[in-house]
């Protein structure tokens, strides 16, 4: 060979090389982590169930499992990934099977202040609470607030009271995962954790005018 | 005993009356936990866990359990009996159980080898009664003698990193109704859950203050709470299952939070909220 073809010969191989090197790389980053079988028993030998929390919380969902691996949810394939764990949780979304999207604002408050039930400490019959203060400003008053989630003071004031917001905002309390994957906000339809009528009052917290988070 | 009773209580009264003080004020948040930053400054002197210490270094040296023996003899990793220090190089794996243990199941280990006491009867105990009060005491005994030490944990260990991984893997795992993993709060920095302050317990600095100030005094409670006991609480309110006492993965997340936490400067006993 002439040395020019040498030249030539080793910069094919070289691109051959850095497409195959971008190729194995990609698989590196973009694949979801395996399952470990040690790492499976540690999770199912270091719990027991306690009053109403069951071993099966620890068994995940779709959702879970995607949103615990956050290399892959960072990752372009992981991009992909959520939209269709996106899709899947707007897919349950039950609109209000009486119409009513807005309820008493009082209520709403009271909902949003506890932070109560579920664990193992509570019973089957304690309320839920939303505990939405835990993570957002709500009503201004209340000082003792989260920032975990964005502040909803002025909630509706802001953003106006279209069907297009009240909708969201419906769809958002029942299912946050419906619009960002890995949201961090509990899906409280999904788990039952709240029924129609607490949300409608969570509802009117943010979006009825008379509510004074939107004075 | 009659007396020191007394006087926590008077403590834990002047206490309560404090933070009753500092949250009627209509002060903005950031402000608020100044003003408990400096509260606690302000009492760091009188911290309760002094009681526990006290009663710890005591149940330490008399002999105890069936078997009557003291804990003298217990490894905890710089050799037999040597407790100055021990808590920072904690967890670490131990030949003889063939496990990394952290504190507690290292103490449970002792306990059990040494003075006869079943471990079983220590993780079915409630926490702050019976066998876990004394384990509880002997806990702050131990880590009140690492106060000031720089935290220096092991990964060489193939156990030992592979603990650490899996409590990675562990602290990332979402689970239960309410999806929660232990990143949903401490993943970030500058968070709060109403006026609480979250570490971000994936960096070094909010794994300081995190692993480096438990177990603390927790004056809400009016209890010592050792780090399985914190950890248990976050599992609860995590909605998570009830974690077993000194089970793998409350070990694989202490060694993933001291790992990340090495070099900082131990301040336990803690004092807290």
């Amino acid at each position: 060979m002439s040395p020019l073809s040498i030249k030539l010969f080793k910069r094919q191989i070289l691109t051959a090389s850095l497409i195959l090197g971008l190729g194995f790389l990609s698989n590196v980053t973009v694949a979801q982590q395996k399952s470990d079988p040690q790492f499976e028993k540690m999770m199912k030998d270091s719990f027991r169930a306690q009053g109403i929390a069951g071993l099966d919380r620890i068994d995940q969902d779709a959702t879970q499992k995607f949103c615990s691996d956050p290399l892959y949810v960072a990752s372009p394939a992981g991009a992909k990934k959520a939209i269709e764990i996106q899709k899947l949780n707007m897919s349950e979304i039950a609109q209000p099977s009486d119409g009513k999207y807005i309820g008493d604002w009082k209520s709403g408050e009271a909902i949003a202040q506890s932070g109560r039930g579920a664990t193992w400490s509570d019973s089957a019959t304690t309320p839920i609470g939303g505990g939405c203060y835990n993570c957002h400003q709500i009503d201004q008053k209340e000082i003792s607030y989260g920032n975990i989630g964005p502040s909803l003071w002025n909630y509706g004031k802001n953003r106006g009271y279209s069907q297009e917001i009240i909708t969201y905002t419906w769809n958002r309390i029942n299912n946050s995962k419906a619009y960002n994957a890995c949201s961090n906000m509990p899906r409280f339809a999904h788990f039952k954790l709240l029924n129609e009528k607490q949300i409608q009052d969570l509802m009117a917290l943010l979006l009825d005018p008379q509510s004074p988070v939107n004075q | 005993m009659g007396i020191a009773m007394t006087f926590s209580d008077s403590l834990r009264q002047y206490f309560f009356l404090t933070l009753l003080l500092i949250f009627s004020r209509t002060i903005y948040a950031q402000s608020a936990a100044d003003d408990i930053a400096k509260y606690r400054e302000m009492i760091a002197d009188g911290n309760p866990s002094e009681l526990y210490e006290m009663s710890g270094e005591e149940l330490w040296k008399k002999p105890g359990g069936p078997k009557q023996v003291s804990l003298e003899k217990c490894d905890l990793g710089l050799g037999p009996g040597v407790v100055e220090g021990a808590a920072a190089q904690l967890p670490k794996y131990f030949k003889d159980t063939n496990r990394v243990q952290d504190l507690e199941s290292r103490l449970m280990t002792c306990m059990e080898k040494l003075q006869g006491i079943p471990s079983q009867s220590i993780i079915d105990a409630k926490f702050g009664e019976g066998p876990k009060k004394d384990m509880d005491a002997i806990v702050a005994y131990v880590v009140t003698h690492s106060k000031g030490k720089k935290i220096n944990v092991s990964t060489a260990n193939p156990k030992e990193k592979a603990m650490y991984e899996m409590g990675k893997r562990a602290f990332y795992y979402e689970g239960g109704p309410f999806d929660f993993s232990c990143a949903s709060c401490h993943g970030s920095n500058g968070k709060r859950i109403r006026l609480q302050d979250l570490p971000n317990l994936t960096t070094h600095d909010g794994a300081v203050a995190g692993w480096g100030s438990w177990p603390a005094y927790r004056v809400s409670s009016g209890q010592f709470w050792t780090m399985q006991q914190r950890l248990n609480d976050c599992f609860r309110q995590q909605r998570f299952p009830y974690p077993i006492y000194g089970s793998d993965v409350t070990i694989a997340l202490s060694m993933y939070m001291a790992k990340n936490a090495n070099g900082g400067i131990i301040q336990t006993p803690g004092l807290k909220r």
